[in-house]
């Protein structure tokens, strides 16, 4: 019984040894190694990608932003502010937990399923034209938004793109597809006083291509290109 | 160019980059398991350890190894997190709560990686970097372990004697998971993930005001949290995160980081077993049902049914913009396929038939291709179950690899597949039994019981991906799950080496004109048809009350 306990205890003893040098070497040595040749090579990148605009920072290339008026008295949450392309939809992290919108304090996606705020119809689902909650009605709620925020006197909202109408898997997505994009041309040509043709200029340039032809999907990213517009509106004022 | 001809492009860029790292991959593990000769750092740290790297141990012992080393593992890991609070270095975070912290050191320990915490919001620095990227190399490392003294098993004849376990973890470290992470971590920095340890700072934004940002040593542990197949994120969204999945380049290479070792293994096991043809066929299984498994996932993630995507035009729901629905889908697919659990897209917002594949990816037991390590000794696993009901149908005793399997290595067999599905089935069952665990879910009906489900077989099967609707930070949950993640790894680890050291105890028995030829396509159908019907025949109804219930109603 004792020798059991004490080859018990011995390779236990062999197992927090191992434990505490490989620790050393993955836990210490490894991190620091690969942040210091991080460091080195990719200061910017290692850093979070960190835009400058007229000597400030203000973002991440890599990290969303909402483009919101200031929160008025009875609001919940503040209107956006139509002069700015908007990003998409952020609904947070579902019921269980906080929505982020953006904040970066938490990331994470709503979780919520296809059928989620639907109801029979038949014999198969559909959206429930009543549901306040759920997937369904964030979507037509969205739709909503950017039907009814990017028509203008001569220009009607066609096709919307799935990905302006749904949350991301992180809430930070810094992108919408250049479709997106395209709706809101009108809509912001009209609130800065620009030719649509510029500002439709300004999207194309700004428009990221699959890398080699078949990697990833084409898309804007929103932060670049609202400091884009930022530029062309001090140059118009 | 369609999403779908682009998706499908990336595919076979993948395939490519796969098939090239192939041969020179598994040839040099081979060698790296083979090889008496330690490299002078090893020698520093089996002195470190007082063992000696040199002697044979049977299976008991090798077993023993694994459960001593696991277990102060688990230990330590809870220690850090609950003192957490006093440890310089953690960001002000406090110390993690008792049934949170076991169920966190479990799952890391445990290869799984299941997180109930939200990692940007509870882990500082020394948790992260110094207890939870640890476990990602050593819990690969032992699973790497345990299929090499399986296969050694298969290979080595009339002596029971498996190799060293301090060994087989040290050299599975310093020679093959370190080298490729340090390449590995530069990469995905220069694609735009960071690596730095300004941790909780404020950064401005655009329109004023400011953003949190978290910084830590994101790309060194996100680069094993692929190779590994661990799959915990540093944040919440986990590979999602611009910060750990920066562009389309960057996704690529974390889904070819996620599968390169586990397919590279069959080349090993191959070499080792002196015949490569056997490993050839192993990979064909694999690769059959990966393949399958991607072409399913594609059509229904592409074809979007679910009544708010058709509503929307697509399910871009929990997807993020620069991946799109084809790299989001064979991500999905390759994590559950394996044992990671990371993801880039949320597995709840998948179509209902999507959801189900990410499911029965991981039912089958994530052996195509699998964790590192744990995909090849479960497919090996299956691969005795088929070579034995091929030899019921022909009236032989069957025979693997030379190897006779005979009662005892069927029991063992037998055992090692009855695990998870019992603790699966096991724990969902009382969770809807209950009335409180019920209060966790997001969703209602029958996506509400998939997230159940997801949870206890990503946990018994060490994936750690969710349906994240699921509120798993509950006493109820932590526990259950955190000893599904615990058994689920360690049961079937002791069936694998018993079985190693039953085989290798065999004297080899020469192949005849009648003994199944294992090498050959044929088998290799036999063997996806084994897995199949084993999985489908014991999670049908599951699935059934579940995703089917919902892919099929949309």
């Amino acid at each position: 019984m004792n020798k059991s306990v004490g080859n018990t205890a011995r390779l236990l003893g062999a197992g927090l040894r191992a434990l505490i040098v490989l620790t050393v070497i993955c836990g210490v040595i490894y991190p620091l190694a690969v942040t210091g040749v991080a460091q080195a090579l990719f200061n910017n990148k290692a850093n979070g990608s960190e835009i400058k605009d007229g000597g400030k920072v203000v973002g991440s290339e890599l990290i969303g932003q909402r483009y919101d008026l200031p929160l008025k008295k009875g609001e919940e949450t503040p209107a956006p502010d139509l002069k700015w392309f908007q990003p998409r939809p952020s609904n947070g992290l579902g019921a269980n937990s906080v929505n982020t919108q953006y904040k970066l304090i938490l990331s994470g996606a709503t979780n919520l399923s296809g059928d989620s705020g639907s109801m029979k119809k038949g014999d198969s689902e559909v959206c429930d034209p009543k549901a306040e909650e759920g997937l369904c009605a964030q979507v037509k709620a969205a739709r909503d938004a950017v039907i009814k925020d990017n028509e203008t006197a001569d220009y009607k909202v066609g096709d919307i793109p799935a990905e302006a109408v749904t949350s991301s898997g992180s809430g930070l997505d810094p992108h919408i597809s250049p479709d997106y994009a395209d709706i809101q041309v009108h809509r912001v040509a009209e609130k800065n006083g620009l030719d649509v043709k510029q500002v439709q200029k300004l999207v194309d340039d700004h428009t990221d291509g699959r890398i080699l032809g078949f990697m990833g999907e084409p898309r804007v990213n929103v932060l670049k290109l609202n400091i884009a517009l930022k530029h062309l509106v001090a140059e118009k004022g | 160019m369609s999403p779908v001809l682009a998706g499908v492009l990336q595919l076979l860029a993948l395939i490519a980059a796969l098939a090239l790292a192939y041969r020179p991959l598994g040839d040099y593990m081979a060698k790296v398991y083979s090889s008496d000769k330690h490299l002078r750092v090893e020698k520093w740290i089996y002195k470190g350890i007082g063992a000696n790297p040199n002697t044979e141990m049977r299976w008991p012992a090798y077993l023993r190894g694994v459960l001593a080393f696991s277990a102060v593992s688990v230990l330590f890991l809870y220690l850090l997190q609950r003192l957490q609070g006093s440890l310089p270095g953690s960001l002000g975070f406090k110390a993690i709560d008792p049934d949170q912290a076991f169920n966190t050191a479990t799952s890391f320990v445990a290869n799984t990686n299941w997180q109930s915490y939200y990692g940007e919001q509870a882990m500082g620095h020394v948790v992260q970097t110094g207890g939870l990227a640890v476990q990602n190399f050593v819990s690969a490392a032992v699973g790497i372990a345990v299929a090499v003294a399986l296969v050694r098993g298969f290979a080595r004849s009339r002596t029971g004697e498996l190799g060293n376990f301090w060994s087989d973890l040290v050299r599975g470290v310093v020679r093959i998971l370190i080298p490729i992470s340090v390449i590995g971590a530069i990469v995905l920095v220069a694609c735009g993930a960071i690596q730095n340890f300004s941790g909780i700072h404020e950064v401005g934004q655009f329109m004023g005001g400011e953003q949190q940002w978290n910084g830590g040593a994101v790309a060194s542990q996100e680069v094993i949290k692929e190779l590994g197949t661990n799959g915990g994120g540093y944040f919440n969204a986990n590979s999602a995160h611009p910060f750990e999945n920066p562009n389309p380049i960057s996704n690529l290479f974390e889904i070819f980081l996620i599968l390169v070792i586990p397919f590279a293994l069959t080349r090993t096991f191959g070499k080792m077993v002196g015949s490569v043809k056997q490993g050839y066929a192993i990979l064909a299984t694999m690769a059959t049902i990966w393949l399958g498994f991607i072409a399913l996932m594609m059509w229904t993630e592409f074809h979007h049914g679910g009544p708010a995507f058709d509503l929307a035009g697509g399910a871009m729901e929990g997807k993020e913009t620069r991946f799109g629905i084809g790299g989001s889908a064979i991500f999905s697919v390759s994590t559950t396929l394996t044992s990671t659990g990371a993801v880039n897209s949320f597995h709840s917002s998948n179509t209902g038939f999507g959801g189900g594949i990410d499911l029965l990816g991981m039912q089958l037991g994530e052996i195509a291709p699998g964790g590192t390590g744990s995909g090849l000794y479960g497919m090996l696993i299956m691969a005795i179950i088929a070579v034995f009901i091929a030899g019921l149908m022909v009236g032989r005793t069957p025979e693997y690899l030379g190897k006779k399997i005979g009662t005892r290595e069927i029991k063992l067999a037998a055992c090692y597949i009855l695990v998870t599905p019992a603790l699966v089935l096991g724990f969902t069952g009382a969770s809807m039994a209950m009335d409180t665990p019920k209060n966790s879910m997001t969703n209602s009906g029958a996506h509400g019981f998939s997230e159940i489900l997801y949870a206890f077989t990503s946990g018994a099967n060490n994936n750690g991906s969710a349906f994240a609707g699921l509120n798993a930070d509950t006493q109820w949950f932590n526990t259950t799950i955190g000893l599904a993640m615990l058994l689920g790894r360690f049961l079937p680890m002791v069936f694998v080496l018993a079985l190693a050291g039953s085989l290798a105890e065999q004297k080899p028995i020469p192949a005849t004109a009648g003994t199944l030829r294992t090498e050959k396509p044929l088998f290799t159908g036999l063997l996806v048809g084994t897995i199949m019907i084993i999985t489908g025949l014991t999670y049908f109804p599951a699935l059934a009350l579940g995703p089917l219930a919902e892919g099929l109603a949309s």
